[in-house]
């Protein structure tokens, strides 16, 4: 299954934010937890993650500092604020609200056309 | 990791530095990423050169990734244009960005400030009209040439065309006493309307946005720096083109005043406008340097007007001349803010030049609060023109500088988002800006009977 484009960047912010609730956390680990949260139906690129990650430090939802991996090598951490969270908040009862929508809908379809083939039995 | 592969990252990483559109800070980061990929390959059982190709290839083609940091970096729009492989960016360039558009619109700018003198309105004749419309007829050209090559719609050509008309209407009103109060006034706020107006044929559709302003804001500061560098190089044309034919008998002052002047400013303000957009990367890594040379040197000529000015005794009667010089100083401590702004990069951390600038404004600060102070006692003898003009004008710096300095203190204190928040504040008030000089040319003349 492609997930366009337009869904997979209307849910990358709130789903950067929700993973970071979790703790601080960096790029590439930020990368994997999308994919497996998603079970693998959505593979960010590096190119929509780290300008994603540095608009949010713009806006002050997270912030960033520079420590060091295991290894000692430099890297980069990020960690949600109290501007973050309240923007979280949000975005959760926005998505709540299109998904109720959305499930509400298709349940309406569901019933309909569970009731389709008797309207079709009785016109032909 | 192997030795070769070390050497590798190590190019990978010069590579993507040199590309235009990420900083330095954005390079570490993304070497962190490359070197997680590859040490998850090396785990799945890739040798470490195989695991450096597949790791490269997965972070994406570095054009491509130069290109969304560019385009998240929107301070740094215009790299978007010159970054390679973009599909946009040749037909963009060659059509709107070339020279010979902007010469064109400079030739029809430096033919409009000459419109007046062949109808018999002329510097002799009438120095009023030039006083109040100098910066009208200056920058006509400079709008029309930003709405054109940013594909400006019609909307937003026909509302720059109406602020332009309004200020117009405005600063010719009224018939004004040319030794008067009213007159040096109108002249010394007309341009800053206009200015504002010529910011919406900049921005257009984003002038909305803090983005848009903030964009407008750097390009007012790098149009000044080429203006200079252009008026330095015309002086010595100048001085080359009236001297040397003196010498066989020739004079040329007349051609210069009437045309080389006149003709030469309008033309240069709009190839200005055109250096800043074609030539931006020169300029843009010369403002972070200049802001921070000047910075300190401004804050230090600061605290030694404050110095003479608790020197001079008499507090509370201080010399109209001190007192304006000190609402010069207040604009310059605001304009220095708003440029240290632009040349800020997105996640600079707080340092000591926000130590200096909380310095700039705090003695800023003090020093309005004097001029206030001295303004409040003298009209305790009765309102005049100037005294209103001179209050409102620093009631508003007051505003913006409180506001700067408690924002600047968070900053300082790490805020998340402050520099943000800075940035907002001090582009919503260049409206107020434009809306104050309307109502010192409009409003205030009438009030006080100058009219």
């Amino acid at each position: 299954m492609e997930i366009p484009k337009d869904l997979v960047a209307a849910s990358a912010a709130p789903l950067v934010l929700s993973i970071l609730t979790d703790g601080p956390s960096y790029g590439y680990a930020i990368i994997k937890r999308v994919s497996d949260l998603s079970g693998g139906e959505l593979e960010w690129t590096e190119g929509l993650l780290y300008p994603l990650l540095h608009r949010l430090e713009r806006q002050g939802h997270i912030v960033g500092s520079w420590g060091a991996s295991e290894t000692g090598r430099k890297r980069k951490y990020y960690d949600i604020t109290s501007d973050g969270r309240a923007a979280l908040a949000d975005h959760r009862s926005q998505w709540r609200a299109v998904a109720a929508a959305l499930e509400e809908s298709w349940g309406s379809v569901k019933r309909s056309m569970a009731a389709a083939p008797i309207t079709g039995a009785v016109t032909a | 990791m192997s030795e070769s592969v070390e050497q590798q990252v190590t190019l990978w990483h010069e590579h993507m530095a040199n590309r235009a559109g990420v900083t330095a800070e954005e390079v570490d980061e993304l070497e962190d990423h490359l070197r997680g990929h590859i040490e998850q390959l090396e785990g799945a059982g890739l040798s470490a050169d195989e695991a450096f190709l597949v790791a490269v290839k997965r972070l994406g083609s570095q054009s491509e990734i130069a290109r969304e940091f560019a385009r998240e970096n929107s301070d740094r729009l215009w790299k978007q244009l010159v970054l390679d492989g973009d599909a946009r960016a040749p037909k963009e360039r060659g059509d709107r960005a070339g020279w010979l558009p902007a010469v064109i619109f400079a030739i029809a700018a430096a033919a409009l400030v000459k419109i007046p003198a062949l109808v018999g309105i002329t510097m002799e004749t009438h120095p009023e009209f030039y006083l109040r419309n100098v910066s009208l007829l200056g920058l006509t050209g400079v709008a029309a040439y930003l709405l054109w090559r940013h594909r400006a719609s019609t909307a937003y050509a026909v509302a720059t065309a109406a602020g332009f008309a309004i200020i117009a209407f405005a600063a010719n009103l009224y018939a004004l006493d040319i030794d008067g109060d009213a007159l040096p006034m109108t002249a010394l706020h007309v341009p800053i309307a206009v200015w504002v107006v010529v910011g919406l044929a900049y921005a257009t559709a984003r002038w909305r946005s803090a983005e848009g302003r903030m964009d407008y804001v750097r390009f007012t500061g790098e149009f000044l720096i080429y203006l200079v560098l252009i008026a330095t190089a015309s002086v010595i044309l100048i001085v080359l083109i009236g001297v040397i034919p003196t010498f066989v008998g020739v004079d040329t002052e007349q051609f210069i005043s009437q045309w080389l002047v006149p003709c030469g400013a309008a033309g240069a303000v709009v190839i200005a406008a055109w250096l800043v957009e074609a030539k931006q990367a020169i300029v843009e890594n010369m403002a972070p340097v200049l802001a921070r040379i000047f910075t300190p040197l401004f804050t230090l000529a600061f605290l030694g007007l404050i110095v003479v000015v608790l020197a001079s005794g008499d507090l509370a009667n201080l010399d109209r001349d001190l007192l304006i010089a000190c609402d010069g100083v207040l604009v310059v401590a605001v304009a220095l803010i708003l440029y240290n702004l632009t040349a800020r990069g997105a996640d600079t951390r707080a340092g000591w030049f926000d130590w200096i600038q909380l310095t700039l404004v705090g003695s800023a600060l003090a020093l309005d609060a004097i001029a206030l102070a001295n303004i409040a006692i003298r009209i305790t003898d009765g309102w005049t023109f100037n005294r209103a003009v001179v209050l409102g004008a620093n009631v508003i710096l007051l505003v913006n500088l409180v506001v700067s300095a408690w924002l600047l203190v968070r900053l300082i204190r790490g805020r998340a988002g402050s520099v943000r928040t800075l940035e907002m504040w001090q582009t919503t008030l260049i409206p107020v800006y434009g809306a104050w000089a309307l109502v010192v040319v409009l409003v205030l003349p009438p009030l006080f009977g100058l009219t």
